[in-house]
């Protein structure tokens, strides 16, 4: 938590001073109100007191209140913009952060961890703050301050108070000992009944054709139960603590007006009004001691949740950064368009076994390398290492004959259309996704995006779409299919004029005709373009000037689709998996 | 556009429960009265409890009203400690002086004491030192004289505080007190226990309509919205049953017994301490209600940058290599700083909240003290009842601000409940009870008769299937196929009954579907698909499912029948295995699964997805021979990607935007040169 702090900037730290003047003032102010009090209430006991008086000192007692309240509203003001302030210093380093991040990081957090550290995170430290901040200096600083105050005005009413508190902690505490580890427990408990309602939610056709509605009703029910007792049993706990509070704060009262009584009964005449007056001061005085230990227990309470989340920040804050920016932002070879591996091979960090394994070939301008294999042969892996998602742990990745680490990542990845897996759309319209980014090459004409759209087959849907080109997309493209996601991907990819296309197994989803059409345009309309294409169908690479056959991160087989079927068991094997021998052109 | 999009990045409830005041997240229901009402009603069951539950709030809220009058009533008894007994004093003045001036000292006797002449002369003394002449007597003066006369004396003219009335009182307040936290208690715990038990209610309620839901409804509502309805909107209703509905109670109770004491005890007192008050919660709902606007912008904003950052996260690769990075940072930055600003202005509002609060406390304090004081002064009240004032104004103030809140965590909760029920009230599947006809699954021939099966979905203007008719005799295999999004699930969708046709029939064995259960025909059919569907559990629960008395060699047979016992031997636990979200099952090995499920299920009719997804060849050949052996001696229908599949069909439905527009099998499609072909071919050509 105090690691976090030390984002804040100078200026933000003398805010802070000046936020304990005002606690400080404030809390000046406010203890100097029971001392009027006792006052006007000493005035109004004697008899023949001027009525001014006590209306000078009410006066003042107002503008002590008055005072206090402005103090607080500007202790209020200031702990709202530093802890707003700090939370968008965290939000926006830890944000920076993430986008520096290399690919084997972010899955390492996974994304949607990382998006609750962005978001929710936060959001806790900062109430955390804002609370903290006033509570955290005020309270300690009530509480010294009205105990000196009270201190030598009587030891019975001192122990009476001392009493009280310690009843009161002793009971917090308790009470927080027993519910704290239990609320842990409800979030899980919250989880799995989540996750069991989402589980016959998505699986809702197979429930039905099982007729298992039963089944999954007395599962919810189970999950229900569990989490429902847990609740209770921690809300009934809680129930305690606002009677014990109540008890503890007017038996103190009580207690001093009680021990109060006798004391003044065993006094001389002169002191007796004396003792009186203390004692309605005292009374006050200890409910301010009171409130203080009661905000403090309210800080502990909420404190080890901040913790957590402080402690999820810090992790990501703390990251190193392994994907080192190189400083070449100009060609210095006459090579366009090739793509080399020399002797590369990759492991992940902390990783004993390399997913790749002395890969070398190199991908001339115009040619398509494809690149196959069975699941988790590496074939992502491979082009992965062209835009520095991942770095080679050895060997040399070369993109027109200069090795990838010397770019400058921007200066690289102008060079480059990638296509991932999982089509990425954002908000916006689907002109919008189509140009999106910057290619060091200006604005993008509306004729290029046209082109681009109609390379990747995308134009019949669009043109379909309510408002055209600048239909509305929503994030992550929810409201289009994955086909159409995947051909607007495609499209972003040709709108940007690159020299490299990188396809990560993006045909997945469109069927094999629109596969094949969209393939036969895009070498039509990029002949110049090198592409590197991870497939899983034979159809998508048949064609490929260059196949490389991975098998656990190794190349089996480097040469074209007829070369491979005869000397490669690995690819003929993939093959006839999806294609009859006729169908292949293999006799016999 | 800009609202359309507002409207999608609108992130109703995952950040709505955080910050604000209690339950201020700006949600307001469509309409408050219907849905508080609804909720009332809704919950008569627990009336008995919510009874005894208000009542025992109203008690302890009635008992805290009588403590300020008891504590009042203890400050007098204390304060007669402090006044000399004048009259005793007087008393013993003049008898003195008198025979001081008579010459005739003797011994007198006051309420029994006895004060010697010794005494009388050193009272005497001490009395002539001062001046008595004066109008006003330095009370302190003679406070201190008094402390100097001899004990007789003292014990005449000492104040009189009986001690054993201040232990009653204070007995009787202690009494007070505890009964009041004790009705308190029993309070929140009775009301703890109906907010959970009817939450718990409400969720069950909810499982159980899930699934007597039409599969349209799903199609037209997000998994998580119906989600949040389980968990945040059930919460929030819980959580302001247990606080707000008997707080609200309890400060109604409070607000007006207070009221109704204050004029008792002094109307005059009882009116300034209202009026200071009032003029506070003017400036407070002033605040109140600007800072509503704060809150609800707060959660827009956050939400906006959430969904922002969501964005990015999940699409970081495609972010980084299009050098998105600056344009996404700018963007970043602005609704970052929108963040900021809504931040402070509604943090800095509901933060001046408290400060308010105890500001309108002492300003009603010194009113109270003031007015109290003249009126002392004039003899009107004691000073015990500025005592009980000083605590009315502090019962006052708090069941107002606690009105409030109570109000807007209302207000959230009739949104929230309004939801719950929009759900609870939902159209059901309908009514099976005039179904009479059954057929038996272990009896079933397997034919399947298509007549002229209309079907048009809800949102559609233009029906999805029109006019289509097939026979499928025991034991064939009817390959469906087409583009994505052709409508082939559509076809899977009729053959469950999960939707209803609009015209036409399907006939099993020639007794029409519509004559039979929906449980009847889901019983006769043996579903896989492409998404395979795992839960949490162990493997075996995953495979028998819903089965009743299947053995645990069964379940092995068939894991050895299609390639699967080997790997779940390898397991840690074998078949006790438990299968978690993101666990290292592979999707194969989960279609393998799926697959088991299917065949333990032994239907005579089987619904078969086969997977297009990312599975490695050699699981896949496992995949495709289980699914062939699934196939065996049982009339099915295949969403075929595989041509051999396809090839040895003896049905193939080619479907094109909906329709089925080709059927036949492989030979006599590929004569007709159409849709089919065009599909068949595509595959061969770069």
């Amino acid at each position: 938590m105090l690691k976090l702090l030390k984002y804040l900037e100078k200026k933000d730290w003398s805010l802070m001073l000046v936020i304990v003047v005002l606690v400080v003032t404030q809390v000046w102010l406010e203890l100097k109100l029971p001392d009027y009090m006792s006052e006007i209430t000493s005035l109004v006991q004697t008899e023949g007191s001027q009525m001014s008086e006590v209306l000078s000192n009410g006066g003042y007692m107002l503008l002590c209140a008055f005072g206090s309240l402005i103090a607080a509203a500007f202790t209020g003001y200031l702990t709202a913009r530093l802890s707003s302030k700090h939370s968008l210093i965290i939000r926006k380093k830890l944000f920076n952060k993430v986008e520096n991040l290399a690919l084997q990081e972010v899955k390492g957090f996974s994304t949607s961890s990382l998006i609750t550290r962005t978001t929710n995170d936060i959001t806790q430290v900062q109430m955390l703050m804002s609370m903290g901040l006033q509570l955290l200096l005020k309270a300690p600083i009530t509480a010294v301050w009205a105990i000196t105050k009270i201190l030598n005005k009587g030891w019975q009413w001192s122990v009476a108070t001392a009493v009280a508190v310690g009843i009161l902690l002793t009971v917090i505490g308790i009470i927080i000992a027993i519910v704290l580890p239990r609320f842990k427990r409800v979030q899980k408990l919250t989880d799995k009944l989540n996750s069991v309602t989402r589980e016959n939610l998505t699986g809702i056709r197979v429930v039905r054709a099982f007729n298992a509605e039963d089944y999954q009703e007395e599962k919810f029910k189970e999950a229900n139960d569990n989490l429902t007792n847990q609740q209770l049993f921690n809300q009934k706990t809680f129930a305690f603590l606002q009677p014990v509070m109540y008890l503890v704060m007017y038996g103190l009262t009580l207690s001093i007006y009680f021990i109060g009584s006798f004391l003044i009964r065993d006094a001389g005449m002169a002191d007796k009004i004396g003792i009186f007056s203390n004692m309605v001061v005292f009374s006050s005085y200890a409910m301010q001691v009171i409130m203080a230990f009661l905000m403090l227990a309210m800080i502990f309470m909420m404190l080890p949740r901040a913790q957590v989340s402080a402690n999820r920040i810090n992790e990501v804050l703390d990251t190193d950064i392994t994907i080192k920016d190189g400083n070449l932002d100009k060609d210095i070879t006459d090579e366009r368009g090739t793509v080399e591996f020399k002797n590369v091979s990759f492991k992940y960090t902390d990783a004993e076994e390399y997913l790749l394994k002395n890969i070398s070939f190199k991908a001339n301008k115009g040619e398509t390398v494809a690149f196959i294999g069975l699941t988790g042969s590496g074939k992502s892996t491979l082009i992965n290492l062209v835009p520095r998602f991942y770095d080679a742990t050895e060997g040399e990745v070369l993109v027109d004959g200069v090795n990838v680490k010397d770019y400058k990542q921007e200066f690289l990845h102008n060079k480059l259309g990638y296509v991932p897996q999982k089509a990425v759309m954002f908000d916006g319209t689907v002109k919008s996704n189509v140009v999106y980014g910057d290619n060091g090459k200006g604005e993008k004409s509306e004729e290029k995006i046209k082109e681009a759209i109609r390379v990747a087959q995308a134009t019949e849907f669009v043109e379909k779409m309510d408002d055209g080109y600048d239909s509305y997309i929503a994030s992550g493209g929810t409201n289009v299919s994955g086909g159409q996601k995947q051909r607007l991907a495609i499209a972003r990819a040709i709108a940007r004029d690159p020299e490299i296309y990188i396809f990560d197994d993006s045909f997945s989803a469109l069927d094999y005709k629109t596969d094949s059409v969209l393939r036969k345009e895009l070498k039509k309309y990029t002949k110049d373009a090198t592409s590197l294409i991870v497939a899983q169908r034979i159809g998508t690479i048949m064609n490929a000037d260059k196949i490389i056959v991975l098998n656990d991160g190794e190349a089996v087989g480097i040469g074209t689709h007829k070369e491979l079927l005869e000397n490669c068991e690995v690819y003929r094997q993939i093959a006839l998996s999806q294609l009859s021998e006729k169908e292949l052109g293999i006799e016999g | 556009m800009e609202e359309n999009k507002n409207m999608n990045r609108h992130h109703r409830n995952g950040f709505g429960r955080m910050g604000g005041p209690r339950g201020g997240t700006g949600e307001k229901a469509k309409d408050f009265k219907s849905a508080i009402k609804r909720l009332f009603s809704e919950l008569k069951p627990f009336k008995i409890l919510i009874t005894i539950g208000l009542i025992a709030a109203v008690v302890s809220s009635i008992l805290s009203i009588m403590a300020p009058n008891r504590l009042s009533d203890l400050t007098d008894e204390i304060s007669k400690g402090l006044v000399v007994n004048s009259e005793n004093l007087q008393e013993l003045a003049s008898t003195v002086s008198t025979n001081f001036a008579e010459n005739s000292m003797q011994e007198i006797e006051i309420d029994g004491i006895t004060v010697s002449i010794d005494d009388q002369m050193k009272f005497m003394e001490i009395l002539s030192t001062m001046n008595l002449e004066s109008e006003e007597i330095d009370t302190n003066e003679l406070y201190q004289k008094i402390d100097e006369m001899p004990e007789s004396v003292q014990d005449v003219v000492k104040p009189f505080m009986n001690i054993d009335n201040v232990k009653r009182i204070c007995l009787f307040l202690v009494v007070l007190y505890v009964a009041s936290s004790l009705c308190s208690f029993v309070q929140s715990i009775l009301m703890t226990d109906v907010a959970n038990n009817f939450a718990r209610s409400l969720r069950n309620r909810i499982s159980v309509k899930i699934n007597n839901l039409p599969l349209k409804y799903f199609d037209k509502h997000q998994t998580g919205d119906i989600l949040s309805r389980v968990t945040n909107d059930v919460d929030m209703i819980a959580q302001s049953m247990n606080q707000s509905l008997a707080s609200l109670v309890s400060s109604v109770v409070l607000f007006l017994g207070t009221v109704i004491m204050m004029f008792i005890t002094n109307w005059i007192m009882a009116l300034t301490a209202i009026a200071a008050s009032l003029l506070g919660f003017v400036g407070m709902s002033f605040i109140l209600k600007r800072s509503q606007k704060y809150f609800t912008d707060r959660q827009t904003e956050l939400g906006n940058l959430n969904g922002q950052i969501e964005e990015v996260y999940s699409g970081l690769n495609v972010v980084k290599v299009y050098n998105g990075t600056k344009e996404v940072d700018k963007k970043f930055d602005e609704l970052n700083k929108k963040v900021y600003i809504a931040n402070s202005k509604s943090q800095f509002l509901s933060g001046l909240m408290q400060p308010i609060m105890s500001f309108i406390g002492n300003f009603g304090y010194v009113a109270v003290c003031i007015v109290g004081a003249l009126l002392t002064m004039n003899d009107v009240i004691s000073f015990g009842v500025i005592v009980a004032f000083m605590t009315y104004v502090r019962l006052f103030t708090s069941p107002l601000t606690q009105i409030a809140q109570s109000m807007t965590s209302l207000q959230s909760t009739a949104a929230a409940s309004e939801r719950v029920f929009e759900f609870l009230d939902e159209e059901e599947m309908t009514s099976q009870e005039n179904i009479t006809k059954a057929l038996d699954k272990s009896k079933v021939k397997g034919n399947i008769e298509f007549e002229h099966v209309v079907f048009q979905y809800d949102n559609n203007d233009k029906p999805t299937i029109k006019d289509f008719s097939a026979i499928a005799k025991p034991g064939q295999k009817i390959a469906i196929v087409g583009p994505t999004g052709a409508g082939k699930t559509t076809m899977v969708n009729l053959l469950m009954k999960f939707y209803e046709i609009n015209s036409g029939d399907i006939k099993i064995d020639g007794v029409s579907t519509k004559d039979l259960t929906r449980e009847n025909v889901h019983d006769l059919f043996t579903m896989v698909l492409q998404d395979t569907w795992v839960f949490e559990g162990s493997v075996k629960e995953n495979i028998v499912y819903n089965r009743k008395n299947v053995s645990d060699d069964t379940v092995k047979e068939v894991c050895k029948e299609i390639g699967l016992d080997h790997f779940i031997r390898t397991l840690p636990h074998g078949y006790d295995s438990m299968i978690s979200e993101n666990d290292s099952i592979s999707s194969g090995q989960r279609q393998l699964l799926t697959i088991a499920r299917g065949m333990i299920k032994d239907s005579p009719f089987l619904i078969l997805d086969e997977a297009t997804s990312n599975v490695d060849t050699r699981t896949e050949e496992l995949v495709q021979d289980a699914m062939d052996k699934l196939t065996e001696g049982r009339t099915s229908f295949i969403i075929a990607h595989r041509l051999s599949t396809i090839k040895n069909a003896d049905l193939i439905l080619v479907m094109k935007e909906g329709n089925i527009v080709e059927q036949g099998n492989h030979e006599e499609l590929i004569k007709l040169n159409g849709a089919y072909a065009e599909l068949y071919n595509s595959q061969f050509e770069l």
